[in-house]
């Protein structure tokens, strides 16, 4: 399996070392060093990449920021000098290892050795559907005060955006989760999550009631926007 | 303290001389670069700054093989995070080790 790869870290040294042990590895093949997540980004509109090398703290632009303004990120092996952004990069699905500086010959093999299982299960399963991806999930982890919450998808009953943060409602418990709508929306699956309105997601199961402009989930009456309210009418399969 | 060396690099390089040459000149040109960025910082009572200054010599510290002083530049960079200088003079006499070794070689 080839894989191709760039290197982004701000600190050359780093840099040359990860290229380093990338010469030490037949499938690897760096294509270029970014010492910037803008001029990677540049290269990555017009270059496809099957894995970066990305350094977390960088001026400017942080590890997190790259990811977060890649439309479909390849996967990304974290490199930092600090153990405490683990919990942050597992909340990434394209994010496959984490190394901690300095970083080791054998460390960097056993990630190289995860990225070729990720990539092997990836396209033994790509049959373009998205949908038997998200059938096979069914929870997500939010970070809660540097711990990881599990929370069933079905449990889910309704999110709403709290400005910096989202209030995840569920059956068991409340949890505010320092989000965006736009980023959960993404982990959560198409088949039982719909966004009715600006600040609201719905699990469509748990629809109790709907009259004119609002639906009732659970106890809660959560406005329809206009703009949605053809895309809810459309799954909710009416007679 | 135990002194900086290149034992580290050494392991990095595994013998490719043209490897550890390389580092050590990306050392010598980064590290004087990187210790006066942190030193404006400090000047200038910017901690978050030079939080982020000693978060990129650590890894440097680190790859001269200054094991038993990781820790307590960990504990300096989180002090300046949280705005005091606690732990300076110990890291100051850190940079003037590896400023030392680094110009002798």
């Amino acid at each position: 399996m080839d894989i191709n790869c760039i290197i982004i870290d701000d600190e050359a040294a780093a840099r040359a070392i990860i290229s380093h042990f990338c010469d030490q590895v037949d499938s690897l093949t760096v294509v270029e060093e970014f010492p910037n997540a803008i001029e990677a980004m540049k290269f990555l509109n017009k270059n496809e990449i099957d894995l970066i090398f990305l350094d977390i703290h960088m001026p400017d632009f942080t590890g997190f920021d790259f990811i977060e303004s890649l439309k479909n990120p390849p996967n990304i092996v974290l490199t930092t000098s600090d153990k405490n952004f683990a919990i942050e990069a597992f909340e990434y699905d394209c994010i496959v290892d984490y190394l901690v500086k300095p970083v080791t010959l054998p460390r960097f093999q056993k990630a190289i050795q995860r990225t070729e299982s990720v990539a092997k299960r990836g396209s033994d399963t790509h049959d373009g559907s998205e949908a038997s991806g998200e059938l096979q999930k069914k929870e997500l982890y939010v970070n809660i005060d540097r711990r990881l919450i599990k929370i069933d998808f079905e449990k889910i009953f309704l999110i709403e955006a709290k400005g910096d943060y989202i209030l995840i409602k569920t059956d068991d418990q409340n949890y505010t989760v320092h989000s965006t709508l736009k980023k959960i929306e993404d982990k959560l699956p198409d088949s039982l999550f719909l966004k009715i309105h600006r600040s609201f997601i719905i699990n469509i199961k748990r629809i109790v009631d709907i009259e004119d402009n609002s639906v009732l989930i659970a106890k809660d009456v959560i406005p329809i926007s206009r703009s949605n309210r053809p895309e809810l009418m459309k799954r909710l399969n009416l007679l | 303290m135990t002194g900086p060396n290149l034992n580290f690099i050494d392991e990095l390089a595994a013998g490719d001389s043209t490897f550890k040459n390389k580092i050590i000149s990306i050392i010598k040109t980064e590290l004087p670069i990187e210790i006066s960025a942190y030193r404006s910082s400090i000047e200038t009572l910017d901690y978050d700054t030079a939080a982020a200054h000693v978060h990129k010599l650590k890894h440097k510290i680190s790859i001269l093989a200054m094991t038993d002083s990781y820790e307590t530049v960990v504990t300096y960079e989180e002090n300046l995070r949280n705005g005091n200088k606690k732990g300076e003079d110990r890291f100051d006499k850190i940079l003037a080790a590896i400023s030392k070794f680094i110009d002798d070689l």
